[in-house]
Formats: C-alpha cells, structure tokens, sequence
C-alpha cells in the first residue's frame, strides 16, 4: 500500500454561489443523509465561495450533494495530528517547505487530549512528496479512518 | 441641403435609382460568383431588371452570406483598387467584413456630408466626435462627413467621458456625435463634475445612433443638452453610418439615390407597400467594392415617400422598432448571442447553459453572462475560477468588442431564477425605438 492510498483523505469541495439559504441547504442534505461533518473550511471571493468538508462518508455525500444540484468534486488532501502548542503548525509548513511543497490551503480543528489536526492540500503531483516530507520529519499522519466513521 | 438630389421630384429619383440598379446588377453577376448563382437559382437575369419595380424580383443577402464570403468572397473590385476595409463583429466568430474603393468612399462622404446638412454644420463648427474610431465604421464615417462640409473635427473616440467634457468646452464644440445613451451619461457626468451645461458649452446640435432610442431617451438627451436631436442610421454592410439621418422635421430620410429602400414581411420576404411595418430590406446601388443586393436588415419600420416640410423629397423610414432576429444592441455594439456560445464552447468542458443578462448601469448597458459552474470545470480554489472568469471576460471582449461581466453561478441557477429555459433577459427600459 502507497503512502498515498494510506494517508490520502477525501475532501467534499462544493461550490456555491454568494445567495441567501444555499449554505443550509447543503446542510440540511448532509444532515437528512445523516452524514457527520469532521472538518470544514469555507473560501470565499465576492461573489462565489467553496466549502470543503472533510466527512464520515465521502462517496456517500457527494452522490447526496450531486443528485441535489451541487456542483461538487472529491479531492485527496492529508491531515497531520500535532500537539495543541505553540509551534507545531509551524513545523510542518517548514517540513513542506523544506520539500519544496506549495501549500493551495489548510485549516485545522482541536481535537482530543491536547492534540490539534491540520488539514492540508498540496497540489496534486506533489501530494505525495509532501506526505513522505511529512512522515520523514517524524510528523503524525492521520489515517483516513480518523474521519470516516 | 447638401444636394439637390435630395429634393428632386419623384420621376426623377427613380429613373437615377433604376439606371444604378440596372448597371449593379450586371456588375455583380459579371464579377461576384456568388451572385450569379442566386440569379440562377432565382431564375433571374440582369436583363430582367428594368426598373426598381423589378428589385422584388432579386434573390435577398443576408448577414449569414457575409460570414460565408469572408474575407473578400462578396468584393465586386479587386483587392488592388480597395482603399479601406472594415468589419464588425459576426454572428458566430467569424467578423462580417467590408470593403471601400475610393469611389465608395466619396460616396459615403456624400451621405454623411447630408447627414451633418439636416443641422446645418459647416465651416466654423466644431464638431466633437465620441464615436468608436477603428474597425467599427462610427467613428470614421462621421469624421470624413464633418471634414467634407468644412467643420473642425475632434476625433475624440469613446470612453474618457471628464476628458471629453473637458475637450467639449476648451475647444468649445458646437456637435455633438454618439450613441444617445452615451450622450444622456456625458451630460450626467458633466453635472457631476460640477459643470453648467447651458453656461460651459456650445453645442447647439447632437447627431446620435448606432443603437435604439425610445422617445423618452431621445427627449431626455435633448433637454439635458438643449439642442437639436438628429437621429442618423446605418450598418456596416451598406455602408456604415450614413444611410439615413433625420431632418429638422424628424424625418428619417434615406439617402435612396445610394440605397434603395423596401420593407418586407420577414416570415414571407414579401414586399409590403408604404406605411406598413416590417423588415428593412436595402440595396446598395453606387458602391464598388462591396454592392449589395437586397439586404436584410432585420431592422423593424416603415417607409414614407410624403415629401417633407425640409424640403427633402427622399423617402422616409421610422425609427426602428425592434428586430426580427436575436441581435442585441449592447452600447451601439452589435451582439448576437451565438457569439456568447461560441467564446462559451472554447471553453473545454464548459456547460453551454448560460444567460445573458441586459441592464441599465446609469443610462448606459451592461450585459452580465451568467454561466453555470458544472463538475468538469469546477476546480478546487478560488484562484481558478476567478481565472476562469477572467479568462471567460478577456475572450468575450476579443470576441464581442464589448466589456462584459461573467458571472458564475451554480447548475440549474438559471432555470430557477428565470422560470424556464431563457437565455436572455433584458432589463433595460429601452428595448426598442417607438
């Protein structure tokens, strides 16, 4: 098994127009497929914005959010579990910077006991260059399994 | 009046027209291949054509033949005698091009010299020209006009509405030549900018077309500058401005001793007599380098041979009411909206669905393509949508000559705020000229 198919994790990234009641209802699909959302990040420009949702049932939510009229792509990203303190994130952006990887974007969430999850996309070609960075420089990758359940 | 031509009686008008007919016709079944084969078709041969009653009896041309001949596939002169060439844009990628000898050019000089007669302009006026110059006749055609009858010409070109006022004033123009909407925002920014425009300038006559103008527009444009509204009309096929320009009366005269007039049912191409609404038919009976026979305009009006009170005796054509095809008139810019679809499907995996949408930004247009953002295009990030709509943008300019504002919406956006499948909504007041 590839470092790639271990530890890459699907991102949902929906488009959606700037128009009132279009975020509820893609949550409201989400919700009514009772599917969990673990991550989520919005993106915005004045007159569009792109939620990225990291979710138990990817698959599942994407055939949700397409059949409902969403314009929606499933895309690799990865995720790197760090210690809640100061310091951490900036250990691996300089881990990716080191491999020579541009960051297209990242959030994180809090997680349990102390710990903080990153949530990373990396251009394509480059994601698995970034994972090996990441895994060499001892970092924690977080199994897709962390989200899908 | 410029000629006398212009108030000639009747029996002499139609005996020029037929003998200009007679030798056009067989001018472009001897030298444009094109012709001769829709005579044939038409079972027509130039001995058939006596006078201009028998127009009725010739094939039509239509903005379609153009794009089929381009580049030079409808010329009647060869490229050597040819001294000018324009274009416009066309219907489906493919500009609709035309040509000019020197002759041609004197003759639209002619037209456009009894254009700027209808207010009297000669020498000592100024005459501030806002039109496009370029490929698009506008410019061009209004800036040899005025030089012809001894007015100082300012070839101002569009756009840079404070330095045009500014011009205006300092080089204190008498006329005024634009799009009427791009007359009303002149005069809008004028008051903005703190200026009295009864006190700042000295235009006394404004020659506006290009595009539709609705009574209210044309009466805002006249109280706005207090002045004598001259309507002008004319496409680049023919020849551009020049076609037929209003008199002090208000009548629309044809310059008929070039273009003979017809108006026709579209649906049928049957004649229709005088005082009856339909589609404006022209055939150009002096031009060299691009004669055309039978054009159809698309342009909705009808014709009034009365003699006018001016004195003119040319026929006269009402303001155009509408169009019989989906042409949109975008800032006196000529918009199909196959040219949309055509930038739209360059676009590899781009949804076809779009809408476009007209509205008034202050008094002049803007057209807004909405598009939808469907799976194959849609990619993860900011950055390449809004370069796909920058690209979309910068395309349609190339492609359409206008500015226009991509949008990118969601699928089936369009369908819900629209209703049903509709790929244009104007919102502009001022649709049409009535």
């Amino acid at each position: 098994m590839s470092i790639k198919e271990r530890y890459a994790v699907k991102q949902l990234s929906i488009f959606l127009e700037n128009r009132k009641g279009r975020l509820l209802e893609v949550t409201e699909a989400l919700k009514n497929a009772d599917i969990n959302i673990r991550a989520l990040a919005m993106a915005e420009s004045a007159e569009f914005g792109i939620l990225r949702l990291v979710v138990n049932n990817p698959e599942l939510a994407r055939n949700i959010l397409s059949s409902g009229g969403f314009t929606v792509r499933l895309q690799d990203v990865f995720a790197v579990e760090v210690d809640d303190t100061p310091g951490s994130f900036c250990g691996v952006v300089r881990a990716l910077s080191n491999a020579d990887v541009n960051i297209d974007y990242t959030y994180a969430f809090v997680g349990g006991s102390h710990k903080a999850v990153l949530v990373f996309r990396v251009p394509e070609e480059l994601l698995e260059k970034a994972l090996v960075a990441v895994r060499d420089a001892g970092l924690g990758l977080v199994a897709p399994q962390f989200f899908y359940r | 009046m410029w000629n006398s031509i212009e108030g000639a009686p009747r029996e002499a008008m139609e005996a020029l027209q037929a003998r200009r007919l007679r030798d056009m016709v067989s001018r472009v079944h001897h030298l444009v291949p094109f012709y001769r084969e829709r005579f044939r078709e038409a079972g027509v041969s130039p001995a058939d054509i006596v006078s201009v009653s028998d127009l009725a009896r010739l094939p039509f041309t239509t903005k379609q033949d153009l794009r089929d001949h381009y580049p030079f596939g409808l010329f009647a002169a060869p490229l050597s005698q040819v001294v000018r060439i324009h274009s416009s844009s066309g219907t489906t990628g493919k500009p609709t091009v035309v040509g000019y000898t020197a002759h041609d050019l004197d003759v639209w000089k002619e037209v456009m010299a009894r254009t700027f007669r209808m207010a009297g302009v000669g020498p000592g006026d100024v005459v501030h020209n806002a039109y496009g110059y370029g490929l698009f006749t506008g410019g061009l055609g209004f800036h040899y006009g005025a030089e012809a009858v001894g007015a100082a010409i300012i070839p101002s070109g569009g756009g840079f509405t404070k330095r045009q006022l500014l011009l205006m004033k300092d080089f204190g123009a008498t006329v005024l030549c634009c799009t009427p909407s791009f007359a009303l925002h002149l005069s809008e920014v004028a008051r903005e900018e703190g200026y009295s425009i009864r006190e700042d300038f000295r235009i006394r006559a404004g020659f506006f077309g290009a595009e539709p103008a609705s009574e209210g527009l044309r009466a805002a444009v006249r109280d706005a500058w207090g002045i004598e509204y001259h309507e002008t009309y004319g496409l680049s096929e023919i020849i551009g401005p020049g076609v037929a320009a209003s008199c002090p009366h208000g009548r629309l005269h044809i310059n008929e001793d070039h273009f003979l007039p017809e108006v026709i049912d579209p649906a049928t191409g049957q004649p229709l007599p005088y005082g009856e609404e339909g589609e404006l038919v022209l055939t150009t009976v002096s031009k060299q380098a691009l004669p055309i026979i039978r054009y159809r305009t698309r342009d909705i009006t009808c014709l009034h041979p009365e003699p006018c009170p001016c004195g003119r005796t040319l026929i006269s054509m009402e303001s155009v009411k509408g169009r019989s095809d989906d042409m949109l008139i975008v800032n006196g810019v000529n918009v199909f909206p196959s040219q949309v679809e055509h930038v739209l499907t360059k676009v590899e995996g781009l949804t076809p669905n779009y809408v476009i949408v007209l509205e008034k930004k202050g008094v002049l247009d803007r057209l807004e393509v909405w598009v939808e953002v469907d799976e194959r295009t849609f990619d993860d990030g900011i950055g390449a949508l809004e370069g796909l709509k920058k690209r979309l943008e910068s395309e349609m300019l190339n492609e359409l000559y206008i500015n226009v504002r991509v949008k990118l919406v969601e699928p089936k956006t369009l369908e819900r705020s629209m209703g049903k499948a509709q790929r244009i909504v104007d919102k502009r007041e001022v649709k049409t000229a009535s």
